[in-house]
């Protein structure tokens, strides 16, 4: 279990950092589905199975297949890879990670100097005790998100939209 | 089998946060601007859970559901008007659309 979760932390991290400083955007695609199945394996290790199987179906599937079909409708040419490279200058990234260093920096020694004593022992926390606490006292929880995946729906089919379908408008303003 | 303290997996969590806040500030792409608001929701997601196992109590997993849900929501509006920027400007420089009418 203990392999486990250090391991796939690892695998984590490294398929993230391929991510951020990827400059071909299906290749980064990849690598956050292998960033998401690592953390899906922490989850498992730690002892939430339930978690785990909704962060692959949902996340690696659902999500990810949604960011990869539009990225094939966009249809990006050969040119979208070098203008990734030409933006990725090192000026352009060494402040922001710098400033995001710091930050972590500060969160871990507060962690560290937090010194808890908790231990996660591994044991199983399983659907039904999440069921219970979603449909028992979760209850309004739950139909807040049933509105919030509403709302989501009616926005993205109102602003997705394809420009030729709204008659006579005239902002935009490309060449 | 002696376990592991809650503090590597708190850790964990915020170098994902820090690498998903990094990228989100120096990427011009849209779609990666996104993908890095996906790196920091599922970190946040992670914390949930490392904190839920810790105390043994299913209210870890319960919340990462609506994380869950807040992702979901968020990348379909998010890819919309990643769609929109492209038809309109033909470019997916957040750059672009930096000023405002009126």
């Amino acid at each position: 279990m203990e392999l486990a979760f250090y391991l796939s932390g690892l695998v984590a991290v490294l398929a993230t950092l391929g991510v951020v400083t990827g400059t071909n955007a299906v290749h980064a695609l990849l690598y956050l589905i292998v960033s998401l199945i690592a953390v899906a394996i922490v989850f498992f290790a730690l002892g939430a199975p339930f978690a785990g199987a909704l962060e692959i179906i949902v996340y690696a599937g659902a999500i990810m297949v949604l960011f990869v079909f539009v990225v094939m409708i966009l249809n990006l040419g050969q040119g979208a890879a070098e203008q990734e490279r030409i933006w990725l200058k090192a000026q352009t990234w060494v402040g922001p990670s710098i400033l995001a260093a710091v930050l972590l920096g500060v969160l871990v020694i507060t962690l560290w100097r937090g010194n808890t004593g908790l231990v996660i022992e591994g044991e199983t926390l399983t659907a039904k005790a999440v069921g219970a606490t979603l449909f028992g006292p979760w209850i309004i929880v739950v139909e807040l998100a049933a509105m919030l995946l509403l709302a989501a729906l009616v926005t993205a089919s109102h602003v997705g939209r394809l420009p030729s379908a709204t008659s006579g408008e005239h902002s935009g303003g490309d060449q | 089998m002696n376990g592991i303290p809650m503090e590597h997996g708190l850790i964990l969590a915020a170098i994902l946060f820090a690498i998903g806040l990094a990228g989100l500030m120096f990427r011009r792409n849209m779609v990666f601007v996104l993908m890095s608001l996906e790196i920091m929701l599922n970190s946040a997601g992670l914390a949930f859970i490392v904190a839920g196992t810790a105390w043994e109590q299913p209210e870890g997993q319960a919340m990462f559901l609506l994380v869950i849900t807040l992702a979901a929501a968020e990348a379909s509006v998010g890819l919309a008007l990643l769609i929109q920027l492209y038809q309109r400007f033909r470019t997916l420089d957040t750059d672009a659309v930096s000023g405002m009418r009126g």
